[in-house]
């Protein structure tokens, strides 16, 4: 099976999204679509199933159908980033950032490995074991080795959850570039995360959980969080999140 | 950690040993018991010393029974973990049979191995494998059967073929299960040979023990014995270390931790 790097950016819809957990429904026929080379945010209260529509979309749990707009399956072409950082405790932090390559029997690229660690504020840590890493260095370091899978789509669950505030802003903003042109689906609590970063937003909400009209902030992202009109955004996606949370309890 | 204790684990170790022996000396003093049912400390020791060439050589005997068990019963048991884990048809069929198996007092079995693979050292082998096969067999299965999810679920990302998950992720992940049933296999290794010894052999510390006893030696006996459990202890820390130093990503697993928790 031969991997597609090329970033030539596909949208990938969603369509009838089903799933079941432990007898009740968290969502049904669900629809969704992540336009080619653009950033879709996705918010809503705990438990929601925002993590588990991601996860759909990944294939790795759930029932619907997700289809490329290349008419291709999405296996082999995305990246994922969950929760926890999943780095294997056993290689060194440069080893988990290579381990996609490893599993594919593809030559590893330790350069580009370096590379990724200094973008992530990781210099010099390539050798060490996860172990000796903070809990925010390892989501760094989780964030490194998706963006070294290099794929067209990218998968992430609230990826800068552990991190301080500025070392979030940081990220943010280098994330930003780095996933620019990409297919990229953002699972955050962050409100703000998701104005900074999105091209469309959604707020998720409901059992069944349903999606509502996608938020579009105007400009492009990384947007300044201290723009008035982002605040004025902010604060209209917290009354959603509000009104989102008392429809799903 | 053994600063904080005070005291290293070998010296304390050394203390309790010096003891023990205390105490059987004066187990001894104050019973009178006879010789040739409890010797005293001193007169094991002598027979350690006026025996120590023929203790060296039946130890060399048992030491390899015990090792090559331990080397053939692992990699026995690995393979099948490994067999297990990929085909569920092998898994599902043999999977009963390996637990019942395990019910079958395997020492019952020793007369049976020593009809079959004769007085030499094929059937103390034989022994020493059939007792390890089964928890490194359950541990490793174990170990490969409960990766972590979320390392699948990233595999299946990275679009890994099931061989290179197993490879690069649940055996990695599993090591550390392996590790523990090496961990009993070690100790129950001697077992396995000495029992084998004792049914029918013709050298062996289990052997030596055997004669000395029906020859009323009963300080050789204590001497050969001895020796047996020095030997054990030894082969259980020296593997424990290895693994410990094999395995440097996994926390407080060796026996020094749990000597100085």
């Amino acid at each position: 099976m031969t991997a597609d790097h090329s970033i030539r950016p596909f949208s990938i819809s969603v369509h009838a999204a089903r799933l079941a957990y432990a007898g009740a429904l968290l969502f049904d026929a669900l629809d969704v679509t992540l336009p080619a080379g653009q950033t879709t945010c996705l918010l809503g209260p705990s438990g929601v199933g925002k993590t588990s529509l991601l996860r759909l979309v990944a294939g790795l749990e759930g029932a619907g159908v997700v289809r490329c707009s290349d008419d291709r399956p999405l296996r082999g072409r995305y990246a994922w980033m969950a929760q926890q950082d999943l780095l294997l405790p056993w290689l060194t932090v440069a080893g988990n950032l290579m381990l996609g390559a490893r599993l594919r029997g593809e030559r590893p690229d330790p350069a580009r490995a370096d590379g990724l660690l200094r973008l992530v504020g990781l210099a010099g840590r390539g050798d060490d074991r996860p172990a000796s890493l903070s809990g925010g260095m390892r989501q760094r370091a989780a964030l490194a080795r998706t963006l070294m899978e290099d794929r067209p789509v990218v998968l992430m669950d609230e990826p800068f959850s552990a991190l301080d505030a500025i070392t979030r802003y940081q990220l943010q903003d280098a994330a930003a570039e780095l996933l620019a042109g990409r297919t990229v689906m953002l699972v955050t609590h962050d409100p703000l995360e998701a104005l900074r970063l999105g091209h469309r937003i959604h707020v998720m909400a409901g059992r069944p959980a349903r999606l509502d009209e996608a938020l579009e902030p105007a400009g492009a992202p990384p947007r300044d969080p201290r723009d008035p009109e982002i605040l004025k955004l902010q604060a209209e996606l917290l009354t959603r999140l509000a009104s989102a949370r008392a429809a799903t309890a | 950690m053994s600063g904080r204790t005070g005291m290293p684990a070998p010296v304390r170790g050394l203390i309790v040993a010096a003891g023990l022996v205390a105490a059987w000396q004066a187990v001894v003093w104050l019973t009178g018991v006879p010789h040739y049912i409890l010797p005293a400390p001193q007169a094991v020791l002598a027979a350690l010393l006026d025996h120590a060439a023929l203790l060296a050589e039946n130890t060399g005997t048992t030491a390899a029974e015990i090792l090559l068990g331990l080397a053939i019963g692992t990699l026995l048991g690995g393979a099948s973990a490994m067999v297990m884990d990929y085909a569920r048809v092998v898994r599902r069929w043999l999977m009963p049979v390996l637990v019942a198996s395990q019910a079958v007092p395997v020492f019952a079995l020793a007369p049976l191995l020593v009809l079959w693979l004769g007085y030499g050292m094929a059937s103390k082998v034989a022994m020493a494998t059939l007792i390890i096969y089964f928890p490194v067999t359950a541990a490793f299965l174990d170990g490969l059967r409960r990766t972590e999810p979320g390392w699948t679920d990233l595999a299946r990302s990275m679009d890994a073929s099931r061989w290179s998950a197993l490879r690069h992720i649940r055996m990695p992940a599993a090591l550390p299960s392996f590790a523990s049933g090496l961990r009993v296999a070690t100790a129950v290794a001697p077992i396995g040979a000495v029992v084998g010894e004792w049914v029918g052999s013709s050298s062996g510390l289990g052997h030596l023990m055997l004669n000395a006893i029906g020859r009323g030696q009963t300080d050789l006996m204590f001497a050969a014995l001895s020796v047996l459990a020095v030997l054990a202890i030894a082969l259980y820390f020296t593997i424990d270390r290895l693994l410990v130093r094999a395995l440097p990503w996994v926390a407080e697993s060796g026996v020094e931790d749990r000597i100085n928790a």
